[in-house]
């Protein structure tokens, strides 16, 4: 269909001020605001203990959770597309639970099974190991919530792919295991990649489910997210300098994930 | 298998058992009240009408970006993911810088339901774009073409032709622009104030102590967003055909 020159450009626009007002504005205000006194002030608030200590502890459950949800990810969306398991239908839809719940949901799910007086939380504490209002439940939120992400892209490739050339690889003697490393990853290793991507930025920034779980101590249990919650509740609406520039090294990081994120969303199609 | 129960079903069902630990009379008590039925409403207000915009403003955006072409394009493609890699946190505060007490425009809508619109337009801004997009690049233009060979007005054609193309792909995105907004938490945690929210009302029940009602609510809105990943599931399903 032809659309006139006119209605493309007020189409264009129109989509390019949302676009603006919705998301860019927004975005620069909070950098302009994070530098309006200078790079140093910004340098010395993001250079505070607690400030270095969150962006740590931020890092260290990244790190923690993305390996662990990339391999069962792989592994489940084997199981999806490769098996005949009995069940494969319901695990198909359980693992969107975690796109769907809310994650002060999955936080107060979390309290209930690992909390004080929760169904596991007694033995654990019992045993000296603190789950909830500590780090390792901050690990299991942040697992919960960005699972479904990997299986999510590589379970559509394996389907495309099909599985001739695995079967072709049995045949002249692979083991299941060489099969595995030789043939079906280099094919989704895209899809994993892309995965891998969204999977961190969801653990980086996540705040719903880890707010509740945390004991919310600057310096041991306050991620990079939940600095930017607290020192905004302390101040009661006054935000300062200091939230801002929380907050632009979440941003900055996000914008890295971004730029990866388009990368492989490239790759990932061409190939 | 295990590792899906041990982190998503045993804590769910959890939830689950403690919303109908003191029986359904109570479970049901604890939902039927003025507060929760009114943080329910609000919600579901607010989700709705942000799925429409969205329907709408997404479809309008994966257009230009799809039919137009414009130096930059890529660029702005590239931004639409901004919303989820940007730490819905971030995406609450960004809120705030603008649209808050000392705002340099001079719109201060913070703690009212219009800032909650505004941050839920924010973060589900991806989800019909998305779905609509590659729809949209896949569309066989000859269809168009014959239908303005034989006169139909560029309005019709939209109408006749590409809406009805479309439709699963505007529906599904909106669907999921819905479900992300009943649970959205982040990005209304610092906007809301005093806005009763659902997510913000079990935040505030789990910390008061009030797991019981908390778990109540819970299970509500996870009902909800059983019967919206049904629904999703079954447009997928259009969607491929």
């Amino acid at each position: 269909m032809i659309v006139s020159r006119r209605a493309t450009l007020s189409l264009r626009a129109v989509a390019l001020l949302y676009l603006g007002l919705l998301l860019l504005l927004p975005v620069g205000v909070v950098f302009w605001r994070t530098f309006e006194h200078g790079i140093g002030t910004a340098w010395a608030f993001m250079t505070t203990p607690a400030a270095i200590s969150a962006f740590w502890l931020t890092v260290l459950i990244a790190v923690i959770a993305v390996p662990l949800n990339t391999i069962f990810g792989v592994g489940a969306a084997l199981v999806l597309t490769r098996s005949n398991a009995r069940g494969k239908a319901i695990l198909d839809s359980l693992i969107d639970l975690p796109f769907v719940v809310s994650p002060v949901i999955v936080g107060l799910a979390l309290l209930l099974v690992y909390g004080q007086g929760g169904w596991f939380g007694s033995a654990f504490l019992n045993n000296g190991i603190r789950i909830i209002y500590a780090v390792p439940g901050m690990v299991i939120a942040t697992v919960f919530v960005s699972l479904p992400f990997v299986v999510r892209e590589v379970a559509p490739v394996l389907r495309e792919v099909g599985d001739e050339q695995e079967q072709a690889a049995a045949t002249l003697g692979a083991s299941s295991w060489q099969t595995f490393w030789r043939v079906t990853l280099p094919t989704i290793r895209w899809g994993v990649a892309y995965g891998v991507v969204l999977t961190t930025a969801r653990a980086l920034g996540e705040i719903g489910a880890v707010l509740v779980v945390s004991s919310n101590v600057a310096g041991s249990t306050l991620t990079l997210p939940l600095l930017v919650y607290q020192r905004d509740e302390q101040i009661g609406g006054q935000v300062t300098t200091s939230v801002y520039a929380a907050a632009t090294e979440l941003a900055v990081l996000s914008i890295a994930v971004l730029l990866v994120m388009t990368l492989f969303g490239r790759r990932k199609d061409a190939s | 298998m295990l590792y899906l129960s041990v982190i998503v079903l045993i804590p769910l069902a959890a939830v689950v058992v403690k919303a109908v630990s003191s029986g359904a009379g109570t479970l049901w008590s604890s939902i039927d009240n003025t507060l929760t039925l009114r943080a329910l409403a609000i919600t579901l207000g607010a989700s709705l009408l942000v799925a429409a915009i969205g329907a709408v403003m997404g479809t309008l955006v994966a257009w230009v970006l799809v039919r137009d072409h414009f130096p930059g394009q890529r660029l702005v493609n590239a931004l639409i993911d901004l919303p989820f890699a940007l730490p819905t946190i971030v995406a609450g505060l960004t809120l705030i810088a603008l649209y808050g007490p000392g705002s340099p425009v001079g719109i201060d809508l913070a703690y009212t339901r219009g800032a909650v619109i505004v941050a839920l337009m924010f973060v589900t801004l991806p989800f019909v774009v998305r779905s609509v997009q590659p729809v949209l690049i896949e569309l066989d233009s000859e269809v168009e073409e014959a239908a303005a060979s034989l006169g139909a007005s560029n309005a019709t054609t939209f109408r006749r032709i590409i809406l009805p193309a479309l439709r699963p792909a505007i529906f599904s995105g909106g669907a999921l622009a819905f479900a992300r907004s009943v649970g959205e938490f982040g990005s209304l945690a610092l906007i809301a104030g005093k806005v009763q929210i659902a997510s913000i009302v079990i935040y505030a029940d789990i910390e008061s102590g009030s797991e019981q009602s908390a778990a109540a609510l819970s299970v509500v809105l996870m009902v909800i967003s059983l019967i919206m990943l049904f629904l999703i599931r079954r447009l997928g399903g259009q969607v491929d055909r």
